[in-house]
């Protein structure tokens, strides 16, 4: 069945990569891409359209496009990143407007995807070890990622309650680490420091970047429905990451500990948000026992995640950056796009035989 | 990367599919529980000089541990710094070569360093969840105090009595994971480390209670607090109870639960005073 997708986040990191995997797959008729940048990665049929998270601008987008599956990858899950007020527009009022457009009277959308995070759980010494997808947390949320997130869900809760004929798919992710993916502990851990609690060694858990993007695809592919977690397998101390990744662990004292590494990060030497000193405290695991019983695993376990990321960054350490950057011209794009002049060699599939310059055409392996 | 999958993988080829493999990027040996082999064997070092010269622990019935399965061993709880719950793990270890998840307050996690050991060794947050997916999907062998933390900071007066059993939830727990209760009565604890007084600063330093101990007049402040008496420590196992109730489900009747509890109680009382009536001495027996 052709699909009509829409994608939010285009010009971050996981829009981008996103994008690019379902554009692999002839079951998407059209992809349309929205972001308040530029893409950040060449694509080859995705659509662009430059546009904020405001509600008229999504409801007519959505009307005029006719989409039936929304992906929504534009969540932060970093609150070292932007300022409490832009995190609550984007993650809040973004997720409702979103909502909204997709909930109004005779929408196309039958299926809506939510890239959320495990940090919705919290991170107390009253945890189990493991949390199941019905497990409440312990406490209330504490930190204003926490809270943005925890009302990011209710309000996707509520949108699956009030259209039952929408499949909407919550996937909530444990940390993220790879190659090239841009979180507060990787930025930590190419430095050569990870930060850790003195006399606390929890075990937390990493998924790997390629398998986020793999399970996002599958959501929208095998049309899940509900809430999943999302994690390599196996937990690790947070000592092991240190060592697999080959940095120095930095113990902080367990009382005071912020404001004990304030000035470091002021100065911009370490990385250490709200969320991820509860985490480095108490840690967290997740079960995944629900999305294996779609059948999707993992390709790696929460220690092979780390090592990936350890390969890659010893290899950047000898080389250098890979990849030149890239730049998105409007212009261009359009030209191969859109233009006559352009031959299509496969029409069924819709892509240009000239892909953006500087693309490297064949998918990685 | 493994293209987009359209359809879903068919239930033969997952079932054929490889059990994976030890993980190859792991370094340490710390299992999902966080505990660990290597600390286990640290552990153990301590544990028999404990066992066997400390304590001089002896057991009765210890045919009544289940070799394999899953069970839920409880005991009475006593002493400061209770001695009980690592010596009834070693022993159990040792003897039938069953490793032990000992449940505990989850107030341990909360401490620097001793939380970080405590959990290497074995033990594990008390957690309902947590129970449930040791005694039910590992089958293995759990250790819980249903007295808590009333046991181990009741004044030296009252050794030796049982406090309430919380709300029945071990009960609960073995009922819908469907395995026995093991009782186990343990004399000997309450002695290695009575408590005189309770310092009112507790609160404020964030612990259950701020004991000072007979080992403290002793052995000084410092080594008191490390260090117990040798008293003689004799664990009883009693009959396992079994429930006869389905496993699984969301919840049992209130009442059921509290009566088990309480049958369980009573029994364990009665064990306790009978080994007490029949001690000739505290420190030999």
């Amino acid at each position: 069945m052709a699909r009509r997708i829409l994608l939010t986040g285009l010009d971050t990191f996981w829009g981008g990569k996103v994008a690019r995997a379902l554009e692999q797959d002839p079951h998407v008729e059209m992809l349309l891409g929205m972001g308040r940048g530029h893409p950040q990665v060449p694509l080859e049929r995705t659509e662009f359209v430059r546009a904020d998270e405001s509600y008229s601008l999504l409801s007519r987008i959505v009307r005029a496009t006719e989409v039936d599956t929304i992906v929504h990858t534009f969540l932060v899950v970093d609150s070292s990143s932007m300022s409490a007020r832009a995190l609550h527009e984007v993650n809040v009022i973004g997720t409702m407007n979103l909502l909204a457009a997709a909930g109004a009277s005779g929408s196309s959308v039958r299926q809506v995807v939510v890239k959320s995070s495990s940090v919705v759980y919290g991170s107390h010494p009253a945890d189990p070890v493991w949390f199941t997808e019905d497990t409440l947390r312990s406490r209330p949320p504490r930190t204003r990622l926490e809270r943005s997130l925890t009302e990011v869900e209710s309000y996707v809760r509520d949108f699956a309650e009030e259209n039952p004929e929408v499949a909407v798919t919550l996937l909530r992710f444990a940390n993220v680490l790879g190659p090239n993916v841009d979180t507060p502990i990787r930025r930590n851990l190419e430095r050569g420091v990870l930060p850790v609690i003195a006399g606390f060694d929890p075990l937390i858990q990493f998924v790997e970047e390629d398998d986020v993007v793999r399970v996002l695809a599958a959501a929208v592919g095998l049309r899940l429905s509900g809430v999943f977690n999302v994690a390599g397998d196996g937990r690790l101390p947070v000592s092991e990451v240190a060592r697999i990744a080959s940095a120095w662990c930095l113990p902080l004292p367990s009382v005071f500990t912020r404001q004990s590494v304030a000035f470091l990060v002021r100065l911009g030497l370490l990385d250490f948000p709200a969320e991820l000193e509860s985490l480095l405290r108490y840690g967290r695991g997740i079960d995944t026992a629900r999305l294996k019983a779609e059948g999707l695993e993992l390709e790696a376990t929460s220690a092979g995640a780390v090592e990936r990321f350890a390969q890659a960054s010893r290899l950047r350490r000898s080389i250098g950056e890979e990849l030149p950057g890239y730049r998105y011209e409007a212009d261009v794009e359009t030209f191969f796009r859109h233009s006559p002049a352009v031959v299509r060699r496969d029409p069924g599939r819709a892509t240009g035989s000239g892909s953006a310059p500087g693309a490297p055409a064949t998918p990685r392996p | 990367m493994v293209p987009f999958p359209s359809e879903r993988p068919s239930s033969e080829r997952s079932a054929s599919h490889p059990r994976p493999g030890p993980d190859e990027a792991r370094l340490s040996d710390v299992d999902e529980w966080g505990r660990s082999e290597h600390a286990r064997r640290l552990a153990r070092l301590a544990g028999r000089f404990y066992y066997r010269r400390w304590f001089r622990v002896e057991w009765e019935h210890l045919e009544r541990i289940p070799a394999s399965g899953g069970a839920l061993l409880i005991a009475n709880h006593g002493g400061a710094v209770p001695p009980d719950a690592p010596m009834i793990m070693h022993g159990i270890e040792e003897e039938l070569g069953r490793p032990v998840y000992g449940l505990a307050d989850n107030w341990f996690r909360t401490v620097p360093f001793g939380g970080t050991i405590w959990s290497r060794a074995g033990g594990v947050p008390a957690h309902p969840d947590n129970a449930h997916r040791l005694l039910h999907d590992q089958q293995q062998l759990v250790l819980v105090f249903p007295e808590g933390v009333k046991g181990p900071s009741k004044h030296m007066s009252e050794r030796y009595q049982l406090r309430r059993f919380g709300r029945g939830g071990f009960v609960e727990t073995a009922m819908r994971a469907g395995v026995p209760v093991v009782p186990i009565a343990s004399v000997g604890a309450e002695e290695a480390m009575p408590v005189l007084y309770k310092l009112p600063v507790a609160r404020l330093l964030k612990v259950p209670y701020f004991p000072v101990t007979v080992n403290h007049l002793v052995y000084g402040p410092l080594l008191g607090t490390v260090t117990y008496l040798p008293a003689k420590l004799r664990f009883r196992v009693l009959e396992p109870v079994r429930f006869d109730v389905e496993p699984g489900l969301a919840r049992y009747p209130r009442g059921r639960i509290l009566e088990e509890a309480e049958a369980i109680r009573a029994d364990l009382q009665a064990n306790l005073f009978d080994m007490l009536s029949k001690r000739r001495s505290v420190w030999f027996g």
